[in-house]
């Protein structure tokens, strides 16, 4: 189920346009005035913290002090660039390649078990079926700190504590994943042409990897979309299971320097605050180029 | 469905399965194993320590602990506040978005989900730096019209974390309402109009009544989430160590219990505790809220 995106037109000339729905709550001009204040009130209040990092990311440390922070003062963008790829080693750019491979191969990963896992319980009736859906439904309640714990013990059991694995092992089982998978096959895969596939002699697997994947695109960019999203906001895990600095996210990264401002004197507050900035680049890139599909993720996830 | 070919769709499960066992059930299995001992250290801790069995003990001891019990509660009271705050206004901008045509919804959509594309940890640093008296612009603007905040005071920590996961979660819990709100047949107004209804009482009668799954579900992933609030608060107490003590919320405490004081037996049972507390609170809100519905 994914929803039409609105062609974006050019809008016409402002004096004439209407802005509400001809058949809506405001039909009245004071109605529709008192909307638009409300909605630009709360887009002020949501993009304004994001204004404020922009242009602080753009400061010397004199001007981030003591110039007024909603506004432009000197521009030290480049400068600040540079201090944070070349702080301790360029250990930045190592931060930001740990926090692709983890939330891209991981979620890769994910998503293909998840669309398997998601076509059998969709369309094969087999014992143990109702089982594993209770099992994917009831994991939704369990708290973090449950699973990471232990999970912590196992892995240091294993020797894999502080290496890649100990991040993206936890990546390939998705519960929430497997659930979207499931609805969506239900949604795009019809009984039919599987039948038609098989009496054409096409093999399980054949049909799975040939047919059923390419007819799933859709679904299956949204539940990478929303993993990746999920593994590159990660904090607790990565806290627990990383111990080193070599493997750290960005998130844990710069959780540190926040931390080193107020441990060693050394002020590290310029560096967090462009170091934050670029953290939320790819993840803005990701997610308007693909937010058709990560708003039906969302829709389907309220249908339940 | 013949035989064969039901046991080659379970294949399609079995990776699932297999990881699904060691990464979730075989976690919780040993971490309710790990609950029920406790290590005795011998003589003046020189010696190895020794693993007893003690039963239910640690549990006793995590409900008798003011400390945890403290932290769920202080958690509980913040949810009680916060989430319908923000479902509220998630609710009524909504409603906003509803009663405009569909293009400049669509405008006032995406500027309204920017705070959602910036991950958790991210968004406390900002509203760190924001909040801070040295850097941020609110401190100013405060002094300008004749207040003197302190966002770090002690009393306001929770206002000052609310208002961050408040500024994070509007717009995610506004799409997940407005795409429910899609949903009511449109010919359901027309016939309001016609009986003389006006707008308010259509937004209240057939809007709100509508969307009232929608709102269960954001609720209960709200309530979900803030039970194992860690992210923000360990962020502030990275600023101000002083009012955000380590056993601030109850996974902190999990945390400091397993990794800093190093009682592991003691942070599993407080993790199974915590696992049955959400389960009830999530149980006793849906009754609640569907039942208020028959």
């Amino acid at each position: 189920m994914v929803l039409t995106e609105h062609p974006t037109e050019r809008p016409p000339v402002r004096s004439v346009r209407r802005l509400t729905r001809p058949d809506a709550a405001s039909r009245g001009r004071g109605g529709q005035r008192f909307l638009l204040v409300g909605l630009i009130l709360a887009s002020v209040y949501s993009l304004f913290p994001v204004w404020w990092l922009i242009v602080a990311a753009t400061k010397d440390r004199t001007a981030l002090y003591q110039s007024n922070g909603l506004w432009f003062s000197g521009w030290h963008l480049w400068d600040n660039l540079q201090q944070v790829f070349t702080y301790q080693d360029g250990i930045f750019l190592r931060w930001t390649a740990n926090s692709f491979l983890y939330a891209g191969v991981g979620s890769l990963g994910g998503t293909l078990i998840a669309l398997a896992t998601g076509y059998g319980l969709a369309r094969f009736d087999f014992p143990g079926r109702n089982v594993i859906f209770a099992c994917v439904v009831g994991s939704f309640l369990i708290p973090i700190a449950l699973l990471t714990l232990p999970l912590y013990l196992l892995f240091s059991a294993l020797g894999m504590v502080d290496t890649p694995w100990a991040m993206l092992i936890p990546c390939l089982i998705n519960p929430f994943s497997v659930y979207l998978a499931k609805v969506y096959t239900e949604a795009t895969v019809p009984y039919e042409l599987l039948e038609a596939a098989r009496i054409d002699g096409a093999g399980e697997l054949r049909i799975f990897f040939s047919i059923v994947l390419r007819m799933m695109t859709t679904g299956g960019a949204t539940v990478f979309l929303l993993a990746f999203v999920n593994t590159w906001n990660a904090f607790f895990l990565p806290l627990t299971v990383l111990r080193g600095k070599e493997n750290w996210t960005l998130n844990l990264g710069l959780y540190n320097w926040t931390g080193t401002r107020l441990e060693s004197g050394i002020d590290l507050t310029g560096l967090v605050l462009t170091g934050a900035l670029l953290s939320i680049v790819p993840m803005a890139i990701m997610m308007v180029a693909m937010r058709r599909y990560w708003r039906s993720g969302v829709t389907l996830g309220a249908l339940k | 469905m013949i035989r064969s070919l039901r046991w080659k769709g379970a294949a399609f499960t079995v990776p699932f399965q297999l990881g699904f066992v060691f990464l979730y059930l075989l976690p919780i299995g040993y971490a309710v194993y790990e609950s029920l001992f406790t290590e005795k250290q011998s003589g003046l801790g020189l010696g190895g320590a020794t693993t007893e069995f003690v039963g239910l003990d640690n549990y006793g001891q995590g409900l008798t602990d003011s400390a945890f019990m403290n932290s769920i509660l202080r958690v509980v009271l913040f949810a009680c506040v916060q989430i319908p705050f923000m479902l509220l206004i998630s609710l009524l901008l909504a409603l906003f978005l509803d009663a405009l045509t569909s293009r400049v919804a669509s405008r006032f959509r995406i500027l309204l989900l920017v705070p959602y594309m910036i991950p958790g940890v991210v968004a406390a640093i900002v509203w760190v730096n924001l909040y801070s008296p040295d850097v941020g612009p609110l401190t100013p603007i405060g002094k300008a019209l004749g207040f003197d905040w302190n966002f770090f005071a002690p009393s306001m920590v929770w206002p000052s974390i609310g208002n961050l996961l408040t500024w994070h979660g509007i717009g995610y819990n506004m799409v997940i309402i407005y795409s429910a709100l899609q949903g009511v047949p449109r010919d359901l107004f027309e016939a309001a109009r016609l009986d003389g209804a006006s707008e308010l009482r259509i937004a209240r009668s057939i809007k709100i009544p509508y969307v009232r799954g929608a709102l269960v579900l954001t609720g209960l992933l709200s309530i979900i989430q803030m039970l194992q609030i860690f992210n923000e608060p360990a962020l502030f107490r990275n600023i101000t160590p002083q009012t955000v003590s380590d056993s601030f919320t109850p996974i902190m405490i999990i945390y400091n219990q397993a990794f800093n004081a190093g009682n592991y037996n003691y942070a599993a049972a407080l993790s199974v505790l915590l696992a049955l507390i959400l389960g009830v609170a999530s149980f006793l809100f849906y009754r609640l809220t569907s039942k208020e519905a028959d």
